[in-house]
């Protein structure tokens, strides 16, 4: 029991980083349509970018995360404004060859950067190794500091979207971008500034990553798992995304765990193929038919 | 500059249009034949390579181009292919047996994979297929008693007739005569009903079940006979590779795939060609741009940008493809001085939209 609890933890802490990136799919995949491929490569330059802020700039761990997620949002509304917009409108999946060819740059750039390369860095943090010992669980705070920063940044974007004016013209524009459009809201700025928060949610993802994989030019491949959450909660839906990831973070964890070995790196994607055979557009994803 | 006036609708369907394309393609071929006369074991060693990435190429471009379906799982038929040909080889299997059975096993494990795949669409379809990859890579791995596992897969020269295709040029020969033979297949197939029921589904999926096309049907035909291709292509691929494992059959082996197609031109036979030629001598053309390059710098690193930068430039700049630049160049020249810039320029397709706007 005290074991089951203790693998549910840590699937939940794993499963909110995939919640993160699958959020930075959803977004864009509202506000352009387009299924960003190279999310877990931003997921990875923000980790690179906040391994820079604490060791070039000596920032602390708070300014560090505040740091790369900025850098990522200009990073995010470059990629939008430079080889995203100029094919917008075209076939859906010519744009998703798009994000993958941009992903492939990403990784590549990274490896020469100086001081960056193909190395592994640790990204400390101020809760290292500590455990909470309750009735017999072992706890790392890490988990859940990782759980209570993803709490903490869905409550923001939530109330983000639900407040801020801002907010809700991304809401509008990712509705009916047509109509967004008639009301005044500038639809292609949006976008933009859309493709910038997605960035610097996959930063903040790649930040609370970095203990358990580390910062490394590959660990963008964790986009891989996020891509199955996004698919279980429903490509559309900001919760779903979150309910999708923290689903595969836990069946992974517990598939790890009571499964034979080989089962839990196949586990997410045996969960989408399910859920998309009883499901196709995922758990909470909206059914529409189009009319002829 | 050329007309054909057509005066019978059977010269719609005609295999070459007029006597240009029986003489130009005539002279192809007869320089792809004699070639190992003249090339070197390199460059021969790159042509088979080719013809076995054309194969692939052809059978992506049957779903993706002329279906609409998008699959990034398609190095699993790889797989299956390469796979089951090695075994059946070491068997002792001939290959005239073997190879068919390559195919069949493939496509029949397209159909598999196709037949849950006719209820998703667009993204949804591109994360299932990729889920199916990462299952079988897997799959693949574990299975260790018939597949050797991570160890890998030793696999001999193909035995065909009795006789072993060890010899460069006996080897190329026959990646030669099946990628024709395939190419032939795929235009006969294109020209066909069923053919046509395929771009009928691509280009509107209600026009074409208006028109009376059984969408299951063609859908999952079309997953079984693209797999089935790349499931030759494989079997090829297993004994130019001679050493099977794993992690040859990954995602990233599907988006290269993926790449052949689009950056040949999507929709377009020669695109699969012309993108395989173009993928082949991408990695020869940054080992030698490296020269020029500061050292010290990971070729790894320069590889996936320049291949990162290729895939974005050719889709904002050229579309269509290689092929699609080809087409502009020959139009150009024969409509001298009358060409217009706007016209290859495609229409935004926001009709085209997954969700109700």
């Amino acid at each position: 029991m005290v074991q089951f609890v203790q693998m549910l933890l840590a699937g939940t802490a794993q499963g909110c980083v995939y919640a993160l990136v699958a959020l930075g799919f959803v977004l864009i995949y509202k506000a352009t349509e387009t299924v960003n491929f190279a999310q877990g490569d931003l997921m990875m330059l923000g980790a690179f970018f906040a391994l820079s802020g604490g060791t070039l700039i000596g920032l602390p761990y708070w300014a560090v995360i505040l740091f790369a997620a900025l850098v990522m949002a200009i990073v995010g509304m470059l990629i939008e404004r430079v080889v995203i917009r100029p094919v917008l409108g075209h076939p859906a999946f010519t744009v998703v060859m798009i994000t993958i060819g941009v992903g492939y740059v990403l990784r590549g750039v990274v490896t020469m950067v100086p001081g960056w390369g193909t190395e592994t860095y640790a990204l400390s943090t101020p809760f290292g190794q500590k455990v909470l010992r309750v009735g017999g669980a072992v706890i790392a705070v890490q988990e859940l500091a990782v759980i209570g920063m993803t709490a903490a940044l869905c409550l923001v974007l939530y109330l983000f979207f639900r407040y801020s004016k801002l907010g809700v013209a991304m809401q509008a524009s990712s509705q009916n971008q047509l109509a967004a459009y008639y009301m005044g809201i500038p639809v292609r700025r949006v976008n933009m500034l859309i493709w910038g928060l997605s960035a610097a949610v996959a930063a903040f993802a790649g930040i609370l990553l970095a203990p358990v994989t580390f910062v490394h030019s590959n660990m963008g491949f964790i986009g891989l798992k996020a891509f199955p959450a996004a698919v279980v909660g429903g490509f559309g839906s900001v919760p779903g995304a979150i309910v999708g990831g923290l689903i595969i973070g836990v069946v992974e964890a517990l598939a790890g765990r009571y499964l034979p070995e080989g089962f839990k790196d196949v586990a997410a994607y045996v969960v989408v193929l399910i859920v998309l055979f009883v499901r196709p557009s995922g758990i909470f994803g909206e059914t529409t038919m189009k009319k002829v | 500059m050329r007309f054909i006036f057509k005066t019978d609708y059977a010269q719609d369907i005609r295999i070459a249009k007029h006597g240009g394309h029986w003489f130009w393609y005539g002279l192809l071929l007869a320089l792809l034949v004699a070639a190992p006369a003249f090339a070197g074991e390199y460059l021969l060693t790159q042509l088979q390579f080719i013809a076995i990435y054309s194969i692939v190429g052809f059978g992506l471009m049957l779903l993706v181009g002329f279906t609409g379906q998008v699959s990034l799982g398609h190095a699993a038929f790889l797989a299956v292919g390469a796979y089951t040909e090695g075994l059946l080889q070491a068997k002792g299997v001939p290959f005239l047996i073997s190879l068919p059975a390559a195919a069949l096993f493939a496509g029949a494990t397209g159909i598999i994979v196709g037949l849950p795949a006719l209820r998703l669409k667009g993204i949804y379809l591109a994360i299932a297929t990729l889920a199916f990859n990462v299952i079988v890579e897997e799959i693949i791995a574990r299975w260790e008693d018939l597949t050797g596992g991570n160890a890998g897969l030793l696999v001999k020269p193909a035995v065909l007739l009795g006789q072993a295709v060890e010899s460069p040029a006996a080897f190329y020969y026959l990646c030669l005569a099946l990628a024709v033979m395939v190419c032939l297949g795929m235009i006969n197939l294109l020209r066909s009903p069923t053919g046509r029921a395929f771009v009928a589904i691509r280009d509107s999926e209600i026009s074409a079940s208006c028109m009376g096309v059984n969408l299951a049907k063609y859908k999952t035909l079309s997953f079984g006979l693209s797999a089935a291709i790349t499931g030759i292509a494989g079997a090829l691929y297993a004994h130019k590779i001679a050493f099977l494992s794993p992690e040859q059959f990954g995602l990233f082996q599907s988006i290269e795939m993926l790449t052949i197609v689009i950056l040949g031109g999507v929709g377009f036979l020669h695109g699969a060609v012309l993108g395989a030629a173009f993928i082949i001598f991408l990695p020869q053309g940054i080992a030698i741009a490296k020269d020029w390059l500061p050292p010290g710098v990971a070729t790894s690193g320069v590889q996936a940008v320049v291949f990162g930068l290729v895939l974005v430039g050719f889709i904002i700049f050229e579309p269509l493809g290689l092929y699609g630049r080809w087409l502009k160049i020959r139009t150009y020249l024969e409509l001298f001085p009358f060409y217009r810039r706007g016209m290859f320029r495609r229409q935004k397709a926001y009709a085209k939209s997954e969700r109700l706007r």
